[in-house]
């Protein structure tokens, strides 16, 4: 059920110390891999409030990565951890609101791991293609004020 | 020429409804229908909470009666775990709920429903509400009124947490329970509940009693239903708020049935009309005939009246007098006629005001041990309470975990829907007489359901509401007349 | 010349009847809000109606507080009239200010209520499949009933709204509060919420049985488990809202031995406090491995009914995709 004219919009909160530098060295290695991600740089994994990732999915991300440091690597010890605890608990909330689970991923990728950053977003573009578009900003019934009377 | 009158919104009661009556070309009422445009679905939101959950969201159902549907809702946890409660918690239970009753019936007398008798049917709307309540009896009354709710709903909050949606039941018990202090203080208020009790029948009977166009209201044909009677009784047969066996009379007042709550759906179905959200119950073993009384009719009555047709006698003994002096004015039980419930409602808060007292004399009520924890997993259960507006059952089905899988809620007034949809049928068309139709023929329309004490958000877990005016449309849709109702 | 007493008005949507309750529940006081001012409208009590408040002037009554959530097109009209007339609109209520319990019926679908009520009901007696119509013709009568909408709303997504009273209900305490205010002219900013801008945490009575770190390694769920009534809910392993909400309540349920379920709604910080809640709670669990974790986060029971059991329609997400 893929629209073929779609192309999924993927909000990437990588962390400054591990993924965001992965992500760079993916870039300084002219790696190839789709271009569907938008990154945005936070100083730790730990410092994702789910607020953030169900803000994108709203704003008309049809998928979400949170990339961290490898557990136990983490720049500031237990971030990463954090961010660890409460991804079980967001994608059951997410699973109630009847968003699919395959739309948000948690990764470990470390400063060296450039290949490993491209293998993520191409595979997350791929599946998110398959799944179709969330377009919750099509779905929702009014968000903020309605007009004056 | 024939013509729609509608009383939109109706007032004085929880919830909201509309009232449309069709005359024909004599100015003579053809039909009336008592619509209730609200549904909210707490049946299909409340799939998927945790059971534990649902005593904490079924109160919002309702804001004037959370309590019912509290209790009701812990007796379900108790059946869905299949745990009794604790000796203690379940009088600690009773307690509160025995306040409740005091508090909610006191409620309707004075400010919602008795104000059609207090201050008189035909008063102009302005004076027929509380502050003219106020007005007629005066201020001293009306200051020993707001105490005695004050004191019960500040000893409701004490126990139940909140008093508005209150917390405290729990599968097997209560989460809180009292000291001594706290026992002493109570027992006060339950002795000054019993004695504005009987202030309350005091009043009754010199302002309703001793008024012969009121008794004649109240005796007449346009305010008479012959049904069954539908209430909960204890082992001999004393009406029992809290507990016990669901017992049904036929409209002469023999015993038709006799059965565990947890049977329910054998003798309880739900009509569905398309004109109101609302839905009809009716007795299974009789069968729906439509909007008719009698024998052969499968509707049946809940609530104060109908409860104490129910009952052989009171539980207690003041009460009893009371319900003896009631039954011999009225000619008779069972008694049939509608405003009577507001005279039923006030014996009824004399019970609970007494059975209060009995409950705070028992040494038990300051145990420590308040709740037995379930052992076994949750599968089904159904809790029953008698709902001062009527008998209320709650069922839910659960899946392992205890998270709900299906709700079913039979609320208090939804049981009296076809009968008050008769009610005002019947008032309408002894009342109204057109085409000049008066504030004073509507208001009598609309004491025709007042005396349910209706609860309309509770008869539908509705959400929604409608306005209200009057207006008088000819026959091509011109509009001739609109009538205030204040 | 006598000064002319201000007027006030109350109006209900999509309501329980509780905050009218909660309004009676000034007791005594209420006597004095009586002599101080003048109830226009108020449906649960007295008999105005809609044909009055048309009559109003732009300003005659000062203040209404409207509760409920906003469902169908008359409650619309209502409010959109109200808004009209009155100079103040107070959100008064759960319902009004983030949708309330009957919000919760945005975690499903009107069909599915519809179908719930008059077709799987173990009692409903309906092999015709009847289900109400907006209009109906009934023996050559026309009855109409007003249509309800796919999703529940706040008050503020249909009409501005000046303040907001919080809680279910708010207390008699708050509401006294919010009328003097009103009445002496010493209201805050415009569109504050009329309660402190605290979490319940602050105030809670347990407080200082709150560890320097929780931490979770199953939570716990009070239909099978007791709570001790000295202990902070969260250090036991029961779920408690109390970091997320905001205070003014009294701590009603927590001195009832019962945690805290929200409905004061969040402080001025958070967006939404569903979310917020999730990332708090989330990172109490016990565990540094993933599957220790998704084990521990399985023993919470219902996260959407929970962290949003008031608040569904002012989340983010509002309700559930189809």
């Amino acid at each position: 059920m893929s629209d073929t004219n779609y192309d999924p919009v993927i909000v990437g909160f990588l962390c400054q110390w591990c993924s965001y530098t992965g992500a760079d060295l993916a870039g300084t290695s002219r790696m190839e891999y789709p271009a569907n991600l938008r990154s945005v740089r936070v100083m730790c994994s730990g410092r994702v409030d789910p607020t953030f990732v169900i803000e994108a999915l709203a704003g008309g991300a049809d998928g979400v990565l949170i990339a961290g440091c490898h557990p136990g690597d983490c720049h500031y010890s237990e971030g990463n951890y954090r961010a660890m605890r409460r991804f079980p608990l967001l994608k059951s909330l997410l699973d109630q609101f009847g968003i699919e689970n395959e739309r948000v991923r948690l990764e470990w990728i470390s400063a060296s791991e450039g290949e490993r950053f491209a293998e993520v977003v191409t595979e997350m573009t791929a599946e998110l293609k398959e799944l179709g578009p969330l377009n919750l900003k099509g779905k929702l019934t009014s968000t903020g004020k309605a007009p004056a009377a | 020429m024939a013509s729609k009158v509608t009383i939109d919104p109706i007032t004085r009661l929880e919830g909201h409804g509309k009232i449309e009556i069709f005359l024909d070309d004599d100015g003579e009422v053809e039909n009336a229908y008592f619509q209730v445009p609200e549904l909210r679905g707490f049946e299909a939101f409340c799939v998927g909470r945790p059971a534990e959950e649902m005593p904490r969201i079924t109160p919002r159902i309702c804001g004037v009666c959370p309590t019912a549907h509290h209790m009701a809702a812990t007796k379900c946890l108790d059946d869905l775990y299949k745990v009794q409660p604790s000796s203690t918690a379940r009088k600690l239970r009773e307690l509160a709920y025995n306040a409740f009753y005091v508090e909610d019936h006191f409620l309707h007398f004075f400010f919602l429903g008795g104000p059609d008798f207090v201050v008189g049917p035909g008063a102009p709307a302005p004076e027929r509400n509380i502050l003219g309540v106020i007005a007629k009896v005066g201020m001293e009354i009306a200051g020993r009124v707001i105490r005695v709710r004050r004191e019960l709903r500040a000893m409701m909050q004490e126990m139940m947490g909140k008093v508005i949606h209150p917390v405290f039941g729990l599968p097997g018990g209560v989460s809180k329970g009292i000291t001594k202090e706290q026992r002493m203080e109570f027992k006060k208020t339950a002795e000054f509940a019993v004695e504005f009790a009987q202030e309350a029948l005091a009043i009754f009977d010199k302002v309703v009693l001793q008024n012969d166009t009121y008794v004649d209201l109240i005796l007449s044909e346009a305010y008479i239903h012959r049904t069954y009677s539908m209430g909960l009784v204890d082992e001999n047969n004393h009406p029992d708020f809290y507990d016990g066996m669901l017992r049904v009379v036929d409209p002469s007042g023999e015993e038709f049935a006799r059965f565990h709550p947890g049977n329910y759906t054998e003798h309880i179905a739900e009509h569905v009309e398309p004109w109101s959200y609302i839905t009809f119950p009716f007795l299974k073993k009789v069968g729906w005939k439509g909007f008719t009384d009698g024998a052969e009719s499968g509707i049946y009555r809940v609530a104060p009246l109908a409860r104490l047709n129910v009952a052989d006698s009171m539980a207690t003994p003041r009460a009893q007098a009371e319900y003896e002096k009631m039954f011999s004015t009225l000619g008779g039980k069972p008694s049939h006629h509608t405003l009577a419930f507001h005279w039923a409602r006030l014996v009824e808060a004399m019970q609970a005001a007494e059975r209060m007292i009995e409950l705070l004399d028992d040494d038990e009520i300051t145990g420590d041990d308040i709740r037995n924890l379930p052992t076994e997993l949750p599968t089904e259960g159904v809790g029953v309470v008698e709902a001062p507006r009527g008998t209320l059952i709650h069922h839910y089905k659960t899946d392992p975990e205890g998270i709900i899988t299906h709700v079913n809620l039979i609320v208090a007034t939804n049981h009296n829907a076809a009968p008050i949809a008769m009610s005002v049928e019947k008032a309408a068309k002894g009342m109204v007489h057109g085409p000049e139709v008066t504030d004073g023929m509507l208001n009598l329309v609309e004491m025709a359901f007042r005396p349910y004490d209706p609860c309309l958000a509770c008869a539908t877990h509705a959400l929604g509401k409608t306005p209200l005016k009057a207006m008088i449309h000819d026959s091509s849709g011109k509009l001739i007349r609109t009538v205030v109702r204040d | 010349m006598k000064m002319a007493k201000p007027k006030v008005a109350f109006y209900w949507c999509a309501s329980c009847g509780g905050c009218e309750e909660a309004v009676v529940d000034l007791n005594e006081d209420i006597l004095g809000v009586v002599e101080a001012v003048d109830i226009s409208l108020w449906p649960v009590a007295l008999d105005y109606k809609k044909m009055h408040v048309e009559q109003w002037q732009p300003g005659e009554v000062t203040v209404v507080f409207i509760n409920g959530a906003v469902r169908t097109d008359e409650q619309l009209e209502w409010v959109r009239l109200l808004r009209e007339k009155c100079p103040l609109v107070v959100a008064f209520g759960s319902c009004a200010h983030l949708g309330g319990i009957p919000g919760l019926s945005n975690s499903t679908t009107r069909q599915e209520t519809i179908d719930r009520k008059y077709h799987q009901s173990p009692t409903v007696d309906n092999p015709q499949a009847i289900v109400p119509h907006e209009k109906h013709i009934q023996n050559g009568y026309e009855l109409e009933l007003p249509a309800f909408h796919e999703a529940v709303k706040k008050l503020d997504d249909v009409i501005e709204v000046d303040y907001y009273l919080p809680g279910c209900p708010p207390t008699p305490e708050l509401i006294a509060g919010a009328v003097t205010a009103i009445l002496e002219g010493k209201l805050p900013e415009k569109g504050s919420v009329l309660a402190p801008d605290k979490s319940l945490c602050d105030q809670c009575p347990r407080k200082d049985s709150k560890p320097e770190k929780i931490e979770i390694s199953e939570f716990r769920r009070l239909a099978t488990s007791s709570a001790d009534p000295e202990e902070c809910f969260l250090a036991g392993g029961f779920v408690c809202m109390g970091p997320s909400t905001r205070t003014g309540c009294g701590e009603l349920c927590i001195r009832g031995n019962m945690p805290c379920r929200g409905c004061f709604g969040p402080t001025s910080q958070t967006r939404d406090m569903g979310a917020k809640f999730l990332g708090a709670i989330g990172s109490l669990l016990a565990a540094s491995e993933q599957e220790q974790c998704d084990r521990i986060a399985s023993t919470l029971a219902d996260p959407m009914g929970t962290f949003y059991r008031f608040s569904l329609p002012a989340s983010i997400l509002k309700q559930r995709m189809s």
